[in-house]
């Protein structure tokens, strides 16, 4: 029972970690990839976390990947955020098809100088 | 169960190897970077699938480890596209 259920968690999460690469090599865009990869590998590692916890219990190493999953759920959001902030300030264009920038305009209006595109 | 087990190391693999496409194609240095943030978390999750067909929990410490530096890492990457010093 506790074998099929640390499986059954560990498919959840490779098949979220494998949705996330092929959003990383098939997506148009940086911004693009970075929203499907983060959100799908994060949510993938964390129940490979889950189920490495289920498969110890609350011993020295269930209670480390239980700390190793706070911190990846804590730490992966910012790390893509600065990411996308950094890509935006060094100039990278939006796809072609995307409709709208809110950050670009929002820099605008502020009196920053906009991004070196177009 | 070992089945089950050789899937699974086998998508992660193929996980890390697709982001290594990517950082190896990527057309700019953003991509290159989003693509090493998320080999960093891939190679947390593969450490974590170690640890449990080993049964040794040191794997887990090493995945602890690995996450710490790569959202280090990938701060200072982010920093260095913004066009900034570390320290503002």
């Amino acid at each position: 029972m506790n074998e099929i259920a640390v499986a059954v968690l560990f498919g959840i999460g490779a098949a979220f970690d494998l949705f996330g690469c092929i959003g990383l090599l098939r997506l148009p865009d940086v911004y693009n990839r970075l929203q499907a990869s983060t959100k799908c590998v994060t949510f993938g590692t964390i129940f490979v976390l889950l189920g490495v916890l289920v498969s110890f219990g609350f011993s020295t190493t269930g209670i480390q990947a239980l700390l190793c999953l706070l911190f990846i759920l804590i730490t992966s959001p910012t790390a893509a955020h600065a990411l996308a902030r950094g890509a935006h300030h060094s100039g990278v264009r939006l796809w072609k098809r995307s409709v709208i920038d809110r950050y670009r305009e929002d820099r605008e209006k502020g009196g920053e100088a906009p991004p070196a595109q177009e | 169960m070992e089945i089950a087990f050789t899937v699974f190391f086998s998508v992660l693999f193929l996980c890390c190897f697709l982001c290594l496409w990517r950082i190896a194609r990527g057309p700019t240095a953003p991509d290159r970077t989003v693509a090493i943030d998320i080999l960093g978390i891939v190679i947390v999750g593969f450490c974590a699938l170690l640890a449990v067909t080993t049964g040794r929990g040191f794997f887990v410490t090493i995945a602890i480890t690995w996450s710490l530096l790569s959202f280090i890492g990938t701060i200072a990457l982010a920093k260095y596209l913004e066009g900034r010093g570390f320290d503002e």
